[in-house]
């Protein structure tokens, strides 16, 4: 059988034509990235390629030294008569759909996606295609997201309540996606917002590239625990409960995740609140996503991929489980949210 | 509803005891009090059967969802609660009709058992088109029970108890027995006064520390006495006004779970009241406490359990004795009372005293001391002979002196994803140790102990590093090293290793060892040759 214009080789989501890597987990010459975030941008490969807003993040991740060639969305790169191009993923600042065109036959790569428009990343576009491979974080009936207008408003009447309780709001989000979203959405209501080092990090290199985000006050040492009563805090999740969240107190922690919904998953944390907002398609999404691609073929990546594929052979569309090494970056927390504070104290 | 909604959202989002308290406090005296009454009957495991069954409910949530059936298998398998399954896999509502109270839902509830299957499917599937989410989940959680709120009859009481400005231990009293929402009223269970109120009143437990350094160090053997340490329920048998009344130490009134004691009405005297421990009993001898585990987190004692794990009140001390309170008095002096009571008590099977350890020296009683696996305790109580009886956890004159568990470190092998809070979670792991061949052999299940941030670090280790999946089971590469303490150890021909232990748990990570440092077989089986 003639090999498929992308195929999946167990260390990339390789296209052997062009010898090009997207998302590779090993190093290797050339890698496509879709998005910043660890599983999908990993160290070590020679020549990376991106949308132009993930560049400052890929910077701060990977060595400010990395080979990188930025594009813009639905910029055609042709590569040994391969026709590459990125297109809007709506994850986070600069995340991108890889589309693949040879001779006629069209390939996507979703990454990982999000269909609302969060006002800070570039809004979701569908990519037609022949075969679409897509991520299912979320590939459950359970999830069905509610408008995040009214998960921003629980967040605004969450934190006033803490001001008239005389306690802090620590507001915990992934550092890189949902922290961003949350600081363009949520009412700010003048006062200076605090902030762990892993976040400001990141806020610090979007703000020095251009991105309109508010500034953040990073709490140190130093920072007089005085000042933390009835004001907002940001932090990763790991944060929480930890030798740092210590000095916050009083403080009501809040917890930005699409996980949860579920209360089981929000009663393992001892946080006080969830808030259901995710940076990925729900299911209802993923399926209109995957029948608005028009794809002949569907080949899903991470999460809940047993599921997703077999429901979607049931209802009469082929598709296929991958194994990758993408996983949910929340879930990795645990791992990945060392690193800003390794690269601070480096830079 | 809404207002019980949000209580049962707020009681469940909080794991402080004292806000769940707070919340139900707020919550019982603003609510009308037919509601009450019925969250109280929630509240307290006393919610009548609608016969429901789950696989029904299920199939109709699935249906309405349009999703097939393995889909809603693989959601509830991720969730780990079937009413907020259903809860979250069912379209939106389509109209809140008009609000109905807890109580008129109960009553519409109650309309159930009398239904055919088509109409009781046509009531539920209604009821679940106009309730929002949470209403929903909680509505499925008054139909088909099981709360995992944390709530336990002793926080309902206290809550109730300062709603009321009652005593708690009145207000525990109020809420014993075998009462109905449908045939009582908040007015008559809670507010009327009952003329046991006072009879039952327990006084506060007194509680030791750990024994700190070495037992001599405690001064002259003379001053002390010694008891075995039983691994049981601490607990306090009152009997007055001829009335049989149980406390355990949380302060929970546990009279009808332990049957077996209603022997002491017939000699005991009217106004004494007994300490000591509940423990499974038979042949004049202790059983281990997991046979007391299957006992106690049941609602019905039933006769297979009384059968089964029969229970002995070890008693060690008297606090009341002819309605006088003698707990000023010393210990030498209430243990001679209490053995003075005790030659009248005609029965040697379920009511005991626990017997004083003789010794003269110290070094007699740290020799003593290795054979408390043999004896069935966990190590001795050391009191001061000239001791009152005080109130709550003091230093000075009463010590626990426990052995110390046994421990190996062992090699995490197989994982397999928990249920409830830990649906969705690798937190039940299988442990091995190496053999004389190098190889590892699983010797213990164990799944508590570790913070949540661990069980979080393991489950990411787990699905990163699975080498094979069996059903459920998941093969790990043999990398991440514990040390495994348990209780007993025992030879065993139905284990691979030839070797059963007792309450395995975790005691720790050992990150700092590779897994090729773990114990070995052997190791286990030397611990087992030195106690037995």
């Amino acid at each position: 059988m003639a090999k498929t214009l992308l195929q999946f080789t167990g260390k990339s989501i390789h296209c052997s034509i062009a010898d090009v890597h997207i998302d590779p987990w090993i190093p290797v010459d050339k890698a496509i990235i879709t998005h910043a975030h660890s599983d999908h941008a990993r160290w070590g490969s020679k020549h990376y390629l991106a949308h132009k807003d993930s560049a400052s993040m890929l910077r701060l991740r990977l060595g400010k030294d990395i080979s990188l060639q930025t594009v813009e969305y639905g910029e055609t790169f042709t590569i040994n008569g391969v026709n590459f191009s990125l297109h809007p993923a709506g994850h986070i600042i600069g995340s991108a759909q890889v589309r693949a065109e040879y001779k006629g036959e069209v390939w996507a790569f979703s990454g990982d996606y999000k269909i609302e428009d969060d006002h800070f990343s570039a809004p979701f576009e569908t990519v037609k295609c022949h075969s679409f491979i897509t991520e299912a974080t979320f590939g459950l009936p359970i999830y069905k997201w509610q408008p995040q207008s009214e998960i921003f408003d629980d967040i605004n009447s969450w934190h006033e309540k803490n001001k008239s309780d005389g306690k802090a709001s620590l507001l915990l989000g992934y550092s890189l996606g949902k922290m961003q979203r949350l600081l363009k959405n949520i009412h700010l209501d003048g006062q200076p917002i605090y902030s762990h080092g892993a976040i400001y990090a990141v806020n610090e290199t979007l703000r020095a590239s251009g991105f309109d985000l508010p500034e953040l006050t990073l709490i140190t040492k130093e920072t007089d625990k005085k000042l933390f009563k009835g004001s907002l805090i940001v932090a990763p999740p790991s944060a929480d409960n930890s030798i740092w969240s210590k000095k916050l107190a009083p403080y009501s922690s809040g917890y930005c995740s699409g996980w949860m919904l579920v209360r089981g998953a929000k009663n393992r944390r001892s946080i006080d609140q969830g808030f259901a907002l995710s940076d990925h398609a729900d299911w209802n999404e993923l399926l209109a996503t995957i029948k608005d691609t028009g794809a002949e073929k569907i080949f899903v990546t991470h999460g809940y991929t047993s599921v997703l594929s077999r429901y979607l052979n049931e209802i009469g569309i082929w598709a296929a489980e991958v194994k990758t090494m993408y996983g949910d970056e929340e879930k990795e927390e645990v791992t990945i949210d060392e690193t800003p504070t390794n690269e601070q104290s480096a830079s | 509803m809404k207002q019980f909604a949000k209580l049962f959202l707020a009681l469940d989002r909080t794991n402080k005891t004292n806000e769940k308290v707070d919340l139900m406090k707020a919550y019982f005296s603003i609510a009308p009090d037919k509601d009450k009454i019925w969250a109280i009957a929630l509240f307290t495991g006393r919610r009548p059967s609608f016969k429901i069954k789950s696989s029904q409910a299920r199939q109709w949530a699935a249906q309405e969802a349009g999703i097939p059936e393995w889909l809603f298998r693989e959601s509830y398998g991720s969730v780990g609660d079937l009413g907020e399954t259903i809860s979250l896999i069912l379209p939106e509502a389509t109209g809140i009709l008009q609000e109905r109270s807890l109580s008129d839902w109960f009553e519409y509830l109650r309309k159930l058992p009398a239904m055919n299957e088509e109409e009781k499917r046509n009531h539920i599937t209604a009821a679940w088109k106009q309730l929002s989410r949470h209403e929903t989940f909680v509505f499925n959680k008054l139909m088909m029970g099981s709360f995992r709120i944390g709530v336990s009859q002793t926080l309902v009481v206290r809550a109730l108890a300062e709603a009321t400005h009652l005593e708690p231990g009145v207000m525990a009293h109020r809420l014993m027995g075998k009462w109905l929402p449908t045939e009582t009223s908040y007015e008559a269970l809670i507010l009327h006064e009952n003329k046991n109120d006072d009879a039952s009143q327990p006084y506060p437990f007194y509680l030791a520390y750990a024994i700190e350094g070495d037992v001599s160090g405690l001064g002259h053997p003379n001053e002390w006495q010694a008891e075995w340490k039983w691994d049981g329920i601490r607990s306090q048998v009152i009997f007055r006004s001829g009335e049989l009344f149980i406390w355990t130490r949380g302060e929970d009134l546990a009279t009808d779970k332990f049957p077996e004691l209603n022997i002491l009405k017939s000699w005991l005297t009217e106004g004494t009241v007994l300490d000591g421990e509940i423990v499974c009993y038979q042949n004049n001898r202790p059983l281990p406490f997991n046979v007391l585990q299957t006992r106690i987190g049941r609602k019905n004692v039933s006769k297979q359990i009384l059968k089964d794990a029969p229970i002995g009140f070890l008693v060690y001390d008297i606090l009341e004795m002819n309605g006088d309170d003698i707990r000023g008095k010393s210990q030498e002096e209430r243990r001679k009372l209490l053995e003075d009571i005790f030659e009248r008590n005609p029965d040697k099977n379920i009511t005991t005293l626990s017997p004083l350890i003789q010794f003269n020296m110290w070094q007699d009683l740290i020799d003593l001391h290795k054979q408390s696996r043999e004896n069935v305790a966990e190590g001795f109580m050391i009191k001061r002979k000239s001791a009152t009886y005080q109130v709550g956890r003091k230093k000075g004159d009463w010590w626990k002196w426990k052995v110390d568990p046994l421990s190996v470190d062992a090699v995490l092998v197989y994982a397999q994803k928990g249920s409830g809070r830990r649906a969705e979670l690798f937190t039940d792991y299988t442990f091995a140790v190496w053999d004389s061949e190098k190889k590892l052999v699983p010797f213990a299940k164990a799944y508590s102990g570790l913070t949540d941030s661990e069980i979080a670090q393991v489950d990411n280790f787990v699905k990163r590093h699975t080498l094979e999946k069996f059903g459920p089971v998941r093969t790990v590469t043999p990398k991440l090293v514990f040390e495994i303490g348990f209780e007993g150890i025992n030879a065993s021909s139905r284990h691979k290793s030839g070797i059963a232990v007792r309450f395995p748990r975790i005691l720790r990570w050992r990150k700092d060892k590779p897994p090729e440092e773990a114990d070995t077989l052997e190791n286990l089986k030397e611990i087992l040759r030195s106690f037995s």
